[in-house]
């Protein structure tokens, strides 16, 4: 126990942040399963009050995008990338840690939400946050919105945003700096690149919310006018600082995804990956395009013809590095051996899906058209298709393929195949029919629908979909339990890997390399061309190898931080002092903790 | 590919690795600023866009100190040169100067700092208050959030003055201060901006 919540080992808080992120997962699921249910049918199929489908459709955003997809990427970040590098740990062990404690409290917080209605003096399940992922203004503000939900998705998000900076800046420097001997920047595996430019777009997107939060905080705490019109404040601003952020974040969610295919793809066809350099560098591109499209989520807030004609010209370039991208994988496909393992089962759905999704948001470029589909649930089939077609489909590819690395233990290929066909039929069916509902006229973020609207088998079969989605992860939740019972068996190099994961046991030893490796190709592990494979390292490392103690100060430090957010949202301003001493008290006794890198 | 394989082997094994010969803390600062350009950018826009768009006085032109605002702009300049000396002495082993230069740097940013709670003390005299007007919530907010950076930076430096006392500071630790420098000098630039748009362009 001590020792998980003093760890710096980067192995330890990757699955720390795997089962954290799937946890709330679980929930995020739970409440779109809520959700559904209401919509089976007009009028409501469960009697779900409309304020209390407010919170839950806030909430499934919120948790799944910044609770779940960002943090089940962070797991991989920490567990592979100090390998795929090789490296013994990241550059800033501890302050890894406070990034995982960070994280965990931030959701804690927001999630407590639902519990703390009675402290408000209200019912449970009615001060969680309400007004939407993207909160817009002025639905924000203190007269439309009286209560501490607000408080919460604000207050939960400023502190969800400085776990994700700190890792930012720690894996910026980890993948830079900490490289083994010979691993140039165009030797990294494409994971580890997707990861660099996902981390650029996190440090130069989150500041952005965070002044947005920060700016929202003193209109509802001290009474600011920056997005009350009454004021003169202006809520499109609100709009264009969140999605300064938002855009960013779209990209921050999908690029570890496709980094993760980029490395399955080639090692169940046994071929390197087509055209690796374009793929790095349409990933940087599409980093830069993602920060030059913000406004077409506003086309609808009326911004005048020249401003929506430059952002939807943008917005269609970005599918350019896209389609590149997927031209490669295809060619990665091309004359290979296709093995289709689980893992690969998945790469190929999200191929599929992601360019399913990628169509409907290419319709959507075009302002007109996007007018019409603005807030209604084809907007929604879109998001889903990218973000459970893209991200969840790549990141459950990465969990089959590198969760022998990770445990030591193998998935079942069984129980996978069945995850994989449950999900991707429950996805189509959940997801295809919002397309109709949304073109018919179906708004989002309603807790009833009229049966005249013509939308009621279409939500029958999506409330169906979503359901067996709910199956199929209740049996990838299986067979992640059932390989703790087996024992540890999985070898080196399960998969035939290339990259340098796959040359140390699973699971590595807590030093990670006996011997940092020196590394000369692209893919240190495979007989090409011009490279022999790699030697393989001793089996006991030459000499001791020093590696660093625990410490507690990461998460004392991390406490901090949500104690100032209960000492706000409570209105009781010596709680807030109280965390701010732990908060300063935490970083100074880090600082002059003798701690040996 | 082999340019200083042997060399940085051995570092890495000893976990000082550094494939850019570049200190880690050093480069996670200047990505560390590199993300605070992006939070002092989204007030400074907020600034910009609100400019000339309050509802009620006092308007900018009614209030703005220039020539004290100048004498605090001169001081927060020359708490950087100090900041330039106390490295270079850092670094050079002269501890006896690099404490005077370190309380210096430290000294010169308090008088920022009482500058600026004389300043926001008396626009609050005058009527300007947080909530007054879109300039007043616009401005104390990215000043206050600039004063709060000017804060950390002189708790940071009398940490690091402290320690010199100690004698627990030397040639040593000059990464540390060149760190420390990094952020008082970037919070300085910043103010440069912000005199500028705020003060100078009304």
């Amino acid at each position: 126990m001590k020792s998980w919540l003093t760890t710096t080992d980067h192995k330890r808080i990757g699955l720390l942040y795997f089962w954290t992120a799937f946890g709330f997962f679980l929930i995020g699921g739970l409440e779109a399963l809520i959700i559904r249910a209401q919509l089976i049918k007009p009028d409501g199929g469960l009697g779900v009050s409309a304020e209390t489908f407010n919170q839950l459709f806030t909430m499934h955003g919120t948790t799944m995008v910044f609770l779940a997809l960002m943090p089940l990427s962070a797991a991989f970040f920490n567990f592979i990338i100090p390998l795929q590098i090789g490296a013994r740990d990241v550059a800033f062990p501890r302050l890894n840690a406070f990034s995982y404690w960070v994280f965990l409290l931030g959701g804690l917080f927001l999630n407590a939400s639902f519990l703390a209605g009675p402290l408000f003096g209200a019912d449970r399940l009615s001060v969680a946050p309400d007004a939407g992922w993207f909160g817009y203004a002025n639905l924000t503000s203190r007269q439309f919105s009286p209560g501490p939900n607000v408080d919460f998705w604000l207050l939960g998000l400023q502190i969800l945003g400085i776990a994700s900076l700190a890792a930012g800046f720690n894996f910026i420097v980890t993948i830079l700096n900490m490289r083994a001997p010979g691993m140039r920047m165009l030797r990294l595996p494409v994971f580890t690149w997707m990861t660099l430019v996902t981390q650029f777009l996190i440090i130069t997107a989150f500041p952005v919310i965070t002044v947005a939060l920060v700016l929202l905080m003193f209109d509802r705490f001290f009474g600011t006018h920056f997005f009350v019109p009454q004021g003169g404040g202006d809520p499109i601003l609100w709009q264009h600082l969140f999605w300064m952020f938002g855009h960013p974040e779209v990209y921050i969610l999908i690029l570890p995804a496709m980094g993760v295919i980029s490395e399955v793809l080639p090692t169940f066809s046994r071929k390197p990956l087509f055209g690796y350099t374009v793929v790095v560098y349409s990933g940087v591109v599409i980093a830069f395009l993602g920060w030059s499209v913000w406004s077409h989520h506003m086309f609808s807030s009326g911004l005048g013809p020249i401003a929506d004609s430059v952002f939807a010209g943008t917005t269609m370039l970005i599918a350019i590095p896209t389609g590149v991208k997927i031209f490669n994988w295809i060619g990665t496909l091309w004359g290979g051996q296709i093995r289709f393992t689980t893992s690969m089962l998945f790469a190929l759905g999200f191929i599929a899906m992601f360019i399913i999704g990628g169509l409907s948001g290419v319709s959507h470029a075009s302002a007109p058209a996007d007018l019409q589909q603005t807030d209604t649930y084809y907007v929604v089939a879109h998001i889903h298709y990218v973000l459970f077609g893209g991200t969840i489909l790549g990141l459950f590819a990465g969990m089959y393929y590198w969760w022998p690395k990770m445990t030591g233990r193998m998935l079942s290929e069984t129980l996978g195949k069945l995850h994989f066909w449950l999900t991707i039929i429950g996805m189509n069916l959940a997801f295809f029919p919002m397309h109709f509902s949304g073109l018919l006229g179906m708004p989002r973020r309603i807790y009833t629908y009229s049966s005249e609207l013509g939308v009621s088998r279409f939500n029958e079969l999506s409330t169906i979909g979503a359901f067996i989605i709910g199956i199929a992860t209740l049996v990838f939740f299986w067979n992640l339990l059932r390989t703790r019972w087996q024992p540890i068996t999985a070898p080196n190099n399960p998969w035939g890997g290339s990259t340098l994961e796959w040359a140390i046991p699973s699971p590595p030893p807590v030093y990670n390399f006996t011997v940092i490796p020196t590394v000369a190709s692209r893919m240190p592990l495979w007989r090409t061309e011009r490279h022999a494979p790699m030697t393989p390292l001793p089996e006991q490392p030459p000499a001791p190898i020093h590696v660093p103690g625990g410490s507690w100060w990461p998460m004392i430090t991390a406490t901090g931080l949500p104690i100032m957010a209960i000492g706000a949202i409570s209105r009781t301003l010596p709680i807030v002092f109280v965390g701010v001493a732990v908060l300063v008290v935490g970083i100074y006794r880090w600082a002059f903790e003798p701690f040996e890198m | 590919m082999r340019y200083d394989t042997q060399e940085h082997a051995a570092a890495v094994a000893h976990g000082h690795a550094s494939f850019m010969g570049l200190d880690n803390r050093k480069m996670a600062f200047w990505a560390f600023i590199g993300s605070e350009c992006l939070l002092f950018g989204s007030l400074i826009s907020t600034y910009l866009v609100y400019k000339g768009r309050s509802l009620t006085g006092p308007f900018p032109h009614e209030i703005l100190n220039i020539p004290f605002t100048s004498f605090s702009t001169f001081d927060l300049l020359m708490s950087s040169l100090a900041m330039v000396l106390a490295l270079a002495a850092v670094q050079r082993g002269d501890m006896k100067q690099g404490k005077i230069w370190l309380f210096v740097t430290a000294l010169l940013g308090l008088v920022f700092l009482g500058g600026q709670y004389w300043e926001f003390s008396h626009f609050v005299r005058e009527g300007l208050g947080l909530t007054t007007n879109l300039f007043g919530s616009t401005f104390f907010v990215l000043t206050g959030t600039h004063g709060a950076h000017v804060t950390v930076g002189v708790i940071w430096l009398l940490t690091l003055w402290v320690q010199a006392l100690r004698g627990k500071l030397g040639p040593a630790n000059a990464m540390t201060v060149e760190i420390t420098g990094l952020y008082w000098h970037f919070v300085d630039v910043v103010w440069i901006v912000i005199f500028t748009v705020v003060y100078l362009i009304q």
